[in-house]
């Protein structure tokens, strides 16, 4: 027998009863929500990447301190692969007599590749997006180096042995760069009028990049081409080194996004468990009946699992189409919040990630349930209290335990992480089961003290034991991931308002003199501009780990041997900062002072691969200084504080020359202030970070919404929830419905007991979720997300009110039909 | 009524055992301690014949008929189904049987309701893996005076017309035994009999052999052999 067109026929046929509207609903809003969110976060991600690009001013960057050879131009081109060049280095400007020493860049046309130049025509003014690149004979200084130099437009700069005209103010240029290595003032120029310059010599210092941008798969293979064939010495960067204030928000926003979806896609698992459950109900005599007439067990399994395989191709189909839907909804009404004008296309793997999805949930969720109806004795035809025999506890729950393992494994595969949320979860429904337990002996115990409504309703709960305490978890595991989620919406909000007030320092200065130092923190106060604390920096380079020579590149990662043989900034401090957190070891002691001990931020030692009690040694202005590893910190970088990847204890470097670093709010329009200050402090690099405070506002403003939006398909998880569990006891309830009337209970009497069942269940699962939910909010918080956690009483009132009134009115709606039917029909059928 | 029917090629003879049960016992445990539901029955039942298993409610009637279709297993004693030993079969292997040899009629008809009238009568056919399902269950339904009703679902139609679907189902398949499980028991009484006229039209026509449960005396009497039961055992 054609097994497939009668399993098809079959299912057709169940579609048309309505049977397997719930089954499908829940599998798709499973799936709608896993694949909606997927292609917001990949699509979201390169969007990010793509900005986080801009401060390369390129996707690929190759730097070397040799001329680059023409052939990696060559190989771009001929790969469809944009590029540029830019060459820097120190030279200093004159301005008549007055000269300052500046940082000078030399860009071809297309520079930059990513990201903006931003211009305006006097200093410290607010830029606009520069067209192209300086013409020939033309320079844009920064409004420092015109500050220092006492310049304006239309100045004649020298710069070596040619003469260029100021023909804008440089604002901002992307890839200033966000460590402190270039502290001079900058100037960009047309690399065309580099050598009338003649500043290249043999023996200068100058660095050379290659800048290459392209769409994303060109560029993956251009890169690889590129690490391939660049010479000893060239190096390469592209995103991946991007500025970790931007990808730390994006890492959190991210994990929060999947662990929302998680939580719907495991709502929508409840859904389906009790919509399997209500469907092996309503074909116990079906197939018992196909059995008497003759079909085998095999038979019956085929033909389950086969529509259960059409089910979950629908449900993906469904629930991808929707997904896609909603994901470019949203982005069409983020768009303009997005500084790319062009979103990268969305990738195929959220909808294959959809399908694995609809099928794990059935395999887990459904299966065992609907398995067991193949054991459904053929005897049941004759005596309806014939049920398949009970099943293996351990295939009953198996099979669904590893999917949600596996579903929050894939979500979150931080071992630590994995194990925190699974135990939780674990530890949560075993805890509402007890609860749930508890409650229905309750209700049995007290139902003889209330009126014959209630009596009716709470009776029911303690009756239907099973039922109740599986609605309780259901019910409960719903509201508090839903209250979950806003309590961390309401902390993650809060903590970005936290962390990115509106008044956040927006210049960093670097390189104050000592002498100076007293001098210039007054000359800011004068300024009335917002200080920050002043730290000391020195330059030092790590030159050995235990002895050995960090110059031998272990694994030859581009970051290691960026942090191997780059020159660090060193500082020193008795306090830890509020956006620090120790993970290892320990912070100093008042008695410490003095003794070789060093902080080392987990960035740099994950990198490094050194653990507490290391012996790093550091060469200071050609000093050799060995210390102690004494702890690790985690440090949050989008706090936008002045913060050290190392720091010493006090009494070790203070004999070392250095210098100091501040960081301060100016109101827009300080211009003037800071070009009094440049001119009377001229050895001080201005940093403005404005723009990209900026960007990172805007990323952070995107991942908010997404959130939210993601919030929009855990709701309607949780109805889904209450649908299923509602329609699960349907059939009972008109039954006792069609009684209660027959018996003379007025329609009213028989609603109140339904509100009354619904009410009480919605209020202690509520109050259970509220439960839950803090506890788990503190732990996620602190935990997971890094964040402060302040405990909220609105999510208690939230839960019972909320919980009563949702699953009341929820569970009136689905049985109103029921109640509504006259009795005979019911007592009839 | 319409009784025509497709002919059977290979009706059976008469004097042929199609269903004998030897020294048949059911027995069950319950809190007070093993209850013997069905005790020692001995049965033999040829070919073509109709016969009525009568007694009171709890007599064992029903828990025969289920160990005599193979629906259930005896805890002693054995059944010969088409020659075929039941007790030899594994569920599967009855189920196959079942679906060669065997229709049935029960009291609540048993109709899927998500199926029209037509598709319960295709099903059996399906089942047997035959062609043509369409075409022999539209003819069979016709043949019960459903013609004009195929498709129509059960809650669409009257109880004594969704037992004349349930009877179409089962004899479609042309089964060597009918078992029927108080087949008028929710019909009123002039509906009753024209489903008993039906049944026993068609076991005639098709040399069907007929064993029923029944507590209509008027039906029982119309059977050629009338076996008694009370507290599980043939009187």
């Amino acid at each position: 027998m054609n097994l497939v067109r009668l399993a098809l026929r079959m299912l057709g046929r169940e579609w048309r009863s309505g049977e397997l509207g719930v089954l499908l609903l829940a599998l798709t809003v499973a799936v709608a929500a896993l694949t909606g969110v997927g292609f917001l976060v990949s699509r979201i991600s390169a969007a990010v990447a793509l900005q986080a690009s801009e401060v390369l001013a390129a996707d690929v960057r190759l730097g070397s301190p040799q001329p680059l050879e023409e052939k990696y131009f060559a190989h771009a081109a001929a790969e469809g692969v944009g590029s540029a060049r830019s060459t820097a280095l120190l030279s200093v400007v004159f301005n008549g007599e007055a000269s300052q020493l500046t940082s000078v860049t030399a860009v071809t046309a297309g520079y930059p590749l990513r990201g903006r130049l931003l211009v305006a025509s006097e200093p410290f003014a607010k830029g606009i997006p520069a067209a192209g690149i300086p013409a020939a004979g033309e320079v844009w200084p920064d409004s420092r180096l015109l500050a220092a130099i006492g310049a304006h437009l239309g100045s004649q700069l020298s710069i070596g042995a040619g003469s260029f005209r100021v023909a804008r103010v440089l604002i901002s240029k992307p890839d200033q760069g966000s460590t402190f290595a270039e502290l001079a003032p900058s100037l960009v120029m047309n690399a065309a009028d580099l050598p009338a310059t003649q500043l290249i010599q043999p023996g200068s210092r100058v660095s050379y990049a290659g800048l290459f941008a392209g769409k994303r798969e060109q560029i993956e293979a251009f890169k690889s081409w590129l690490v391939a064939n660049k010479r000893a010495g060239e190096r390469v960067r592209d995103i991946t080194e991007a500025s970790p204030q931007v990808r730390n928000a994006v890492d959190r926003a991210g994990r929060f996004l999947s662990l929302a979806s998680l939580v719907s896609v495991l709502l929508c698992a409840i859904a389906v468990a009790m919509a399997a459950r209500r469907y092996v109900n309503r074909h116990l005599d079906t197939v018992a009946l196909l059995k008497t007439l003759g079909a085998t067990r095999a038979f019956i399994l085929a033909v389950t699992v086969l529509q259960l395989a059409a089910l979950a191709l629908l449900a993906a189909a469904a629930g991808a189409a929707l997904g896609f839907v909603a994901q470019e909804w949203l982005l069409r009404t983020i768009r303009g919040l997005l500084a790319v004008t062009e979103l990268p296309g969305p990738q195929l793997a959220p909808a294959g990630i959809g399908l694995l999805t609809a099928v794990a949930v059935l395999a887990g969720f459904a299966l065992p349930p609907v398995l067991q109806l193949a054991r459904v004795p053929a005897l049941r035809v004759l005596r309806r209290d014939v049920g398949p025999p009970p099943p293996l506890v351990l295939l009953a729950f198996g099979p669904a335990v590893l999917v949600v393992l596996l579903l929050i494994y894939w979500t979150v595969p931080e071992t630590k992480l994995f194990a925190y949320f699974s135990a939780g979860l674990a530890v949560f429904v075993m805890a509402l089961t007890a609860a749930g337990l508890l409650v229905v002996y309750l209700a049995g115990r007290l139902r003889g003290r209330v009126g014959v409504a209630w009596r009716f309703g709470v009776a029911n709960l303690s009756r239907r034991r099973a039922e109740s305490v599986v609605q309780l978890v259901a019910f409960g595991t719903g509201i508090m991931v839903l209250l979950l989620l806003g309590i961390l919406r309401v902390d993650l909000n809060g903590d970005w308002q936290r962390t990115l007030p509106p008044n956040l320092p927006n210049y960093f200065f670097v390189n104050i003199p000592p002498a100076a130092r007293a001098q210039f923190v007054q000359f800011l106060n004068a300024q009335g501009a917002r200080t920050t604390k002043v730290l000391p920096i020195i330059r030092g380079r790590l030159t050995s780990i235990n002895g050995k020579p960090v110059e031998d590149p272990k694994t030859g990662r581009a970051s290691e041997e960026g942090f191997a043989t780059r020159e660090q900034n060193l500082t020193w401090s008795a306090e830890l900062g509020a956006d620090n957190r120790i993970i290892a070891g320990r912070w100093w002691e008042p008695g410490d002072t003095g003794k070789p001990l060093v902080s080392l931020a987990s960035e740099f030692q994950e990198s490094l691969g050194v653990k507490v009690g290391d012996q790093l040694t550091f060469d200071i202005a050609g000093e050799k200084l060995q210390v102690t590893v004494a702890s690790i910190r985690k440090v949050k970088w989008d706090t936008f504080q002045p913060n050290f990847f190392i720091v010493f204890v006090p009494g070790v470097l203070e004999g070392a020359a250095g210098t100091y670093m501040t960081s301060a709010y100016f109101t827009p329009g300080a211009g003037h202030s800071l070009a009094q200050l440049a001119h009377q402090f001229p050895s001080v690099s201005i940093f403005d970070i404005d723009e990209l405070l900026t960007q990172v506002r805007a990323v952070l403003d995107k991942a908010a919404l997404a959130v939210q939006s993601v919030f929009l398909f855990t709701l309607l998880a949780g109805l889904t929830v209450l649908l299923a569990a509602v329609q699960s006891s349907r059939d009972e309830r008109r039954y006792e419905s069609a009684m209660l009337r027959t018996l003379g209970a007025s329609r009213a009497t028989v609603v109140q007991g339904v509100l009354a069942e619904f009410t009480t269940l919605g209020a202690l699962a509520g109050l259970i979720a509220a439960f839950g939910a803090s506890v788990g909010a503190y732990f996620m918080t602190t935990r997971w997300l890094e964040l402060r956690y302040s405990f909220q009483w609105l999510p208690w009132l939230e839960g019972v009110v909320g919980g009563a009134l949702l699953v009341a009115v929820g569970g009136w709606l689905a049985t109103r039909t029921v109640i509504d039917q006259p009795p005979l029909k019911t007592l009839r059928a | 009524m319409n009784t025509k029917l497709i002919p059977s090629a290979q009706a059976p003879t008469i004097r042929d055992s199609v269903l004998k049960a030897e020294n048949l016992c059911k027995e069950v445990s319950s809190p007070e301690g093993s209850l013997t539901i069905v005790d020692s029955v001995c049965l033999d039942i040829a070919a073509g014949e109709s016969v009525a298993v009568t007694g009171p409610s709890g007599a064992g009637k029903s828990t025969l008929l289920a160990l005599l279709a193979g629906l259930d297993t005896p805890t002693r004693g054995r059944v010969l189904l088409a020659g075929q030993d039941l007790t030899t079969l594994d569920e599967d292997g009855r189920a196959r049987l079942r679906a060669r040899r065997v229709g049935f009629v029960f009291q609540s008809f048993h109709l899927i309701p998500a199926l029209t009238a037509l598709e319960n009568v295709m099903l059996p056919l399906e089942l047997a893996g035959q062609t043509d399902a369409r075409r022999i269950a539209g003819e069979t339904l016709a043949g019960v005076g459903l013609g004009g009703r195929t498709g129509h679902y059960p809650r669409q139609l009257s109880g004594g017309e969704q037992q004349r679907v349930a009877i179409a189902r089962a004899f479609v398949t042309k089964p060597a035994v009918l078992f029927a499980d108080e087949p008028t028991g929710n019909l009123d009484t002039a509906t009753g009999g024209r489903v008993g006229e039906l049944l026993f039209g068609l076991n005639t026509h098709e040399h069907t052999t007929l064993v029923l449960v029944t507590h209509d005396r008027e039906l029982a009497a119309r059977c050629g052999r009338v076996v008694r039961m009370e507290s599980g055992r043939v009187l």
